[in-house]
Formats: C-alpha cells, structure tokens, sequence
C-alpha cells in the first residue's frame, strides 16, 4: 500500500479495505519481499509488540473475522456461548488465512482467551505460541518485578523465533517508535475529543487498526498525513450528543456499527476500540533498562481496562473522569455478546453512573453483525430522550 | 454400609460424616455472622493458601461452596435473578451472580447466614472471573481485598518456573503483614507448620483414595461422591476434624474395595467425567448415568481445589513454598487446557476407562471454553469414546432432562453395542439397556 499522499477520504477509504480484508493481503505482500521475514500475531487486548519490533519482526493485530468470515469449523470447536472473536480468530486459522503468521501472542485477559492459546497449540504445532500472564497485585512491588521477568522470557521466544539476539539499543530504538506512533494517535484521538465533527469515528477507527497491520514506519507517515487533512477539514457540528463508548476493547465493533451509532446522534468523543495498542497514557521513558521500562510503564503508564484488574482505583471512577474531563452527555456501553470481563465492569458501571446522574445506553454487538436496525433504533431513542428532555 | 439395591448412589458413614461436618462449619459461620467471632476471610477453592488462614486463626468462607450449596437445594435461581437486576448479564457466571444476589439478600441463605468479611483474598489461579467477582465484593463491602497473583502454567511441558515460585512466595509474606495488621497479632510459625502438616496429611489420604478407584469395581463414584468429599477437603484443610474425616474416608473406601462393593450394583461402564456437575439437577444427573451402570473411576472437577494424586503433598518444612506449589502447579484450573488434556489421558490409561464424559457449563468458561477441541483429540486422535452434554453449574434454566437423557442414553447404547463387537466370538451375551429406576417408567 502506497502511503503519504491523500486526502483524508482517500485514506480513510484505503485503510478500511485493508482491515476489512480477512485473508491479510498487505501482510502477505509485506512477508513476500524478504524470505527472512518474520509475522507474530498479537491477540488482544495488550501486547508489548515493541519486543517483536526490536527483534526484527512484524507485529499484526489478531482480531478475528469480523464480519466478513462465516464460521464453519471453529464451532465445533468452542460452544454456543464463547464470543465471536474467539471463534473466528481459530477459523481463520483452519481456514488457512493465517498461514502467514510464524508466532503469536496471547495474553491473560479471560478464560476463552487463554484456552484458545492452547486450541493454538495443539491445532498448529509449527506456530510459535506464547502466553503472557500480565500481574493482577499491581499495588505490589513485586509485580514489576515480575512483569520483567515475564517480557525476557517472551524475548528469549521471539529470539529464537527471529533466529538473532535482541540488544538494548534495538529496543529503545523500538520503544521510541512506538511512542512516536501512540503520540499520533492520541493526537488524533484528542482532536477528536475537541472537535468531533471533524473526525468522524468511523473514519478514525479504520485508520487506527490499519496500524495494527502496516510496517510501523510506512503508518507514521500515513498518520501524520491523516492528522494534517483532518485538521483542515470543514465540516459543520450538528445537533448531536456527546458520548463516550465503553466495552469494545477486544472483540471490534463493525465499521458500519461505529457509523450507525453516530448517524443515530451521537458524537463519540472517546472510545476503547484497539484499547491495547493505544495502552499507554504518555511516552514511555527511553532512559534505564528498556525491558524495566516497559514493564514498569504498565503498571505505572497504562490505561484502566476490564482485563487489568487494578485495585489501586476502582475503574467506575476512571470513567466517571473520563466522562468529566471529555465534558461528555452520557456514556454508550457497548459490548461484544458473551464478553465477561465487560460484562462484569457494567453493573459496576451502572451503579456509579447513575449515582452521578450520567445518562447511558448498553447496547449488545457482535463482530459478525451486518443489520443494525434495533441498535439504530435503541440509539435514536437514546439521543432523542437526551434532546429533547 | 451397603450398596442400595435400588441402584442409585452410594450412601456410607462419610456421607452422614460429612453432613455433620459442613453443618458444623455452617454454624460455625452463621455463630461469626450473628454474634461475632474471628475475622472472616473470603476465598476461592482453586489453589488457595487456607493454611495461612487457618494459622492466623481466621474464618475462611468460600462463596463458591455457598453458590453451589444454594444450587444444590434449588434455591439459586431468585439469588441469580436479583444479580441480574441489578445489571448482571444472563451470560455472566451464575455462581458469582448467585454470591452477589446473596449479598444483597443480606448474607443470608437457607442453610446459613455468612459473616461479612474482614479479607477479601483474591487468590487468582486460572480464573479470570475470580478476579472480577472479588473485585465486586471488594467494592460493595468496603473490605480489604488481596489480589495473590499466581502466573499461569504457560509451558504444558515444564512447571512452574523457580521466579515464579519466588513471586508467590513473596506474595504471601505480604498478605501475612496484611493478616497480621487484620488480626493484631504476628504469625506463629509453629502454628503454620502444625496446619500445614494436617493439610499433608489429608492431601496423602485424598490421594490414596484417589487412587483406590483404580479398583474394579471401582468403590465409589469419583465424581458423584467425590463432590461429597471436596466439602471438607476444602471447609477444613488444616484442621483436626478435616483430617480425622478422612482417616475414616480412607477406612471405609478401603474396606469397600475389600469387600468387592462399588456405588451401584453392577459396573458396566468405567468413565471419566469432565467439567463441573449441575448441582440444581445432581440428583437426576446421575442417575442417567447409574441406569447404565456407569461409574466415574476419575473426575477433573475433583482437582480443582488441588491435585493430590499425583505426587503432591504440602511440606511442613517449607510452608510457604509448598503453598506457593500448591497454587501454581497442583491444581486444575491454574494448567492450561492441554495439561488437562493430558491428565484425562492419564486418568483413561491408568484408571482404565472406557468413555470420556464432557459435562460443559455455560457459567465456567474456564472449564468449557474449547471442549470441542477436547472432544476431537480424544475421539479422533486417540479413539475414545466421548460424550459432550451442555447445561450449567448454578442456573437451573439451562438443564433439560429429555434432552439429556436422549443423549446419554444414546451414547451408552452406542457403547454398549461397541463391547459387544469387541466381545470374544462365543462369549455370553449380558442384558443390554438401561436399568429401570424405581418409578421410572421407560
């Protein structure tokens, strides 16, 4: 893919193609330059993909089939009542559309999750799977310290995997990239905050996740690019309320469900889609043991998430701020079916945001859904009871 | 002691033993709750350090044991329904919104009323829900809560590794400033040891009768009345009752594999049962299975709270660290599925199964999430046998006899007709079918 030239309209329209290509063809053609060429997947929610850049590797986000693969295998596999992402990230591995992968990450965020890392395993010897166990006592000193240990040995794979050792500088080379590519990010991210009407979500979220697929140098420039022509941009506000989405960290929400739900009134001023590849909250510091810093940055640098269960402060009030500083009018929960950590946090939710008298709406999605009238309708309603109250 | 003519389960003196004992413990708590008494500390049953609890002489209660106890009497489901009221999704776990709705119901349950908890101790092995439903009770009790996080076996192929017991171990020495600061009183080591010895010794009997089911006819159904044991097992670990519980377990089961007796008059069908059982239907659930004349000689469900058969036993001498092994390793749901794959392997090779028995809840994902990958290894790989059933642990709407039935009763005819081509030429044939439960009507 050619990049760095374009209107906004032009990218927006590319990066959609790209992600919503289940057999992964900018991946392929991406491999097919170098016969040394490495690929390891990252599973959501959070994976530190700056270990697979120091090694010289190209890091894809694995984010099942949306909804442009039918299920057909995958199944049998797991029940009626594990989520669509879970199922459709292994049919695209029976299905063949992810034999270009030569290792992937999965990570501590639910039981599925973890049971699917070894479904993985056993269903396809030759990848190189890996499991992070990310600490869950992170008001313990300890947990850094672990955390560390955890990253080196993941290394020591990806090493192997790489067929060369990773040094220091290969890795705050790395870290500095990567900072450099999430200050793009939440740039674009905190210009939207401002002004919603310039950056549409369903034009923000394509872009973002062509990220999780492109070389990270090649998505920079698209980036500063996309950044630049958004910024000129005209267009006028409408009446519309100002909402903050909530739910959709792992399992991605339909492009055309990002647009209905905005189309049905609604600005989104922020939103946790590709939570993990957007993790950290500022830089990470390029200064001292670069493995360290990673480690320490998410305990210390991170987002709140429904798969990081820290006790230090309770996540209802991280929304509650969230909602506060964005000067949101209510908050849209919108959840993958059968997704229990999300599941979980919105009784939580619920409570706290009644108590602080902030409106919301908890709408149910699934990846591979392609109708979206009863959630246009119940957004309507929603949007409307806020107007016209 | 005898084996009841009308076939259905196996009622010895351990099961009116351990009547007694829970029901000890139940007053116990519900004595705590109304007129006070030690600080109580609130746990889960996978992999848990109960013996550090026990030594600080506090109250451990298990909100999964009262989930299941409520599921078990048929009262769960207005618990569940008042959880779902509040936001609680149908698709959540049920023993959790179960416990939520028992919260909320004041703490108190048919059987008992709980005492609201000094610790929440969060002791994470495997279970990703365990951490958000500590983290709910944290929050709408105001309690401590200590989040023990135990890495995950990631490597089927090698144990936990020597930082990762290091990282327990350091763990645990900070939830004892936290129970001493609870408390008000410093550890007694010696107190720890004499816990940890009792629990060794109990872990020791609970293997050994693990592996008397070894036996044909196998003594007692190692799902169905090993659920009668995990109680104490897990209620008291670490004390005198619990250990002198299992003296007598042991001494019974011993005298029944001498005796030739086994759970049901005939065994026709050795299997091997997956997952956790439906408690609202436990009953009826296993008579479908006793109308084949099917024994479980081996059950996964029975290692979650700790795999003693296997070569573990805690260590008096190296309290903390044998604790820190117990969470990591010698437990069910801190391995990864392939380890169960491989320890239902075992349990086929060396129990001598014929059949493999999924029981795939919906509420613990844990558990089920993959099994049909668990099927397609045993039947097509290695040729066993295997049964998939779906229902759920706590949520009584999601069991359906008929269908159950139908499935059983299909899959046993299948394996029946199986021995039968696998039957030496000449051999007798035995009557086929299923025996007719009093009552029942075919």
């Amino acid at each position: 893919m050619r990049t760095g030239v374009g209107t906004a309209e032009e990218i927006v329209a590319r990066c959609r193609e790209v992600v919503e290509d289940p057999s992964f063809q900018v991946v392929r053609e991406w491999k097919a330059r170098d016969p040394e060429a490495r690929v390891v997947g990252c599973y959501p929610v959070y994976s530190p993909v700056e270990l697979i850049h120091a090694a010289g590797m190209l890091p894809v986000g694995i984010f099942g089939g949306g909804n442009q693969i039918e299920i057909a295998h995958a199944d049998a596999r797991f029940q009626s009542f594990v989520c669509s992402i879970v199922k459709s990230t292994l049919e695209l591995g029976l299905t063949g559309r992810l034999d270009f992968l030569d290792g992937i990450l999965f990570h501590s965020i639910c039981d599925p999750a973890r049971n699917l890392a070894s479904v993985f395993q056993r269903n396809f010897p030759w990848l190189h799977v890996d499991y992070i166990h990310f600490p869950q006592n992170l008001a313990s000193p300890l947990a850094e310290i672990y955390l560390a240990q955890e990253y080196r040995r993941i290394l020591r794979g990806l090493e192997e995997l790489a067929g060369q050792p990773v040094g220091e500088a290969a890795l705050v080379q790395a870290i500095s990239t990567m900072n450099r590519w999430r200050s793009l990010v939440r740039a674009l991210y905190d210009l939207r905050a401002r002004q919603p009407h310039l950056l549409p979500a369903a034009d923000l979220y394509p872009v973002v996740r062509a990220g999780t697929l492109l070389p990270v140098h090649e998505h920079i420039q698209l980036l500063e690019a996309f950044l630049e022509s958004v910024a000129r941009r005209e267009t006028k506000p409408k009446d519309r309320i100002r909402v903050l989405v909530e739910g959709a960290f792992c399992e991605q929400p339909p492009i055309d469900l990002i647009a209905c739900l905005e189309e049905a009134g609604c600005y989104i001023l922020d939103d946790d889609f590709l939570l993990g590849w957007r993790w950290f909250l500022a830089d990470v510091p390029l200064d001292g043991d670069p493995v360290q810093a990673l480690a320490k940055a998410y305990i210390h640098l991170s987002t709140y998430s429904p798969t990081k269960h820290d006790l230090r402060r309770r996540k209802s009030d991280h929304l509650l701020e969230k909602v506060r500083a964005l000067g949101a009018d209510a908050v849209v929960v919108l959840i993958p079916k059968f997704c229990e950590p999300a599941l979980f946090d919105y009784p939580l939710y619920r409570r706290a945001l009644d108590e602080a008298k902030v409106p919301h709406l908890f709408v149910e999605y699934e990846e591979k859904m392609w109708i979206f009238d009863r959630v246009r309708t119940e957004v309507e309603t929603f949007v409307e009871s806020l107007l016209f109250e | 002691m005898e084996t009841e003519g009308k076939g259905s389960r196996y009622q010895g003196r351990i099961h009116l033993l351990q009547k007694e004992l829970m029901g000890q413990y139940y007053r116990e708590l519900t004595q705590a709750a109304e007129e006070g008494g030690p600080p109580a500390a609130y746990m889960l049953i996978s992999g848990n350090p109960v013996e550090l609890v026990r030594a600080f002489g506090m109250l451990p209660v298990y909100p999964e044991v009262n989930a299941l106890q409520l599921a078990v009497k048929k009262e769960s489901l207005p618990y569940i329904l008042l959880a779902e009221q509040m936001g609680y999704s149908v698709d959540n776990c049920a023993y959790v919104k179960a416990d939520i709705g028992l919260f909320f119901n004041g703490l108190r349950a048919p059987f008992a009323t709980l005492p609201r908890p000094s610790l929440i101790l969060c002791n994470y092995v495997g279970c990703n829900v365990y951490l958000n439903w500590f983290e709910h009770l944290a929050e709408y009790t105001g309690a401590t809560i200590f989040p023990l996080d135990i890495p995950f076996i990631r490597d089927p192929s090698q144990g936990p590794r020597e930082e990762d017991v290091a990282y327990v171990v350091g763990q645990l020495e900070e939830l004892i400033r936290v129970c001493e600061r609870l408390t008000g009183r410093p550890l007694d080591g010696e107190r720890l040891k004499e816990v940890v010895h009792l629990s060794q010794r109990t872990g020791q009997l609970w293997a050994e009768i693990k592996h008397l089911t070894k036996n044909r006819p196998c003594p007692l159904d190692a799902y169905f009345d090993a659920v009668t044991l995990m109680g104490p097992l897990y209620c008291l670990r670490g004390t005198e009752e619990g250990l002198v519980f299992f003296e007598e377990a042991y001494r019974e089961v011993e005298e029944r594999v001498r005796n030739g007796l086994g759970p049901i008059p005939e065994e026709r069908f050795r299997i091997v049962v997956e997952g956790p059982p439906p408690w609202p239907y436990l009953r009826t659930f296993r008579d479908l299975f006793a109308r084949w004349g099917a024994v479980a000689v081996a059950s996964t469900y029975s290692t979650v709270g700790g795999m003693w058969e296997f070569g573990f036993a805690h260590d008096p001498e190296k309290p903390l660290e044998s604790i820190a092994m117990h969470m990591l390793y010698w437990n069910l749901t801190n391995r990864s599925l392939l380890l169960r794959y491989q320890q239902i392997r075992r349990y086929i090779e060396e129990w001598e199964a014929d059949a493999l028995v999924i029981h795939s809840v919906k509420s613990c994902r844990l558990f089920s999430a993959g099994q049909g990958d668990m099927r397609e290894y045993f039947t097509k790989e290695l040729g066993v046998p295997t049964l998939l059933l779906e229902s759920d642990l706590e949520d009584p709407r999601y069991f359906s006899e008929a269908q159950m039935r139908n499935r059983i009763d299909a899959f046993f005819e299948a394996l029946e007709h199986k021995k039968i081509r696998e039957r030496p030429v000449g051999a007798m044939v035995e009557h086929g079918g299923p025996t007719l439960m009093e009552g029942e009507v075919r």
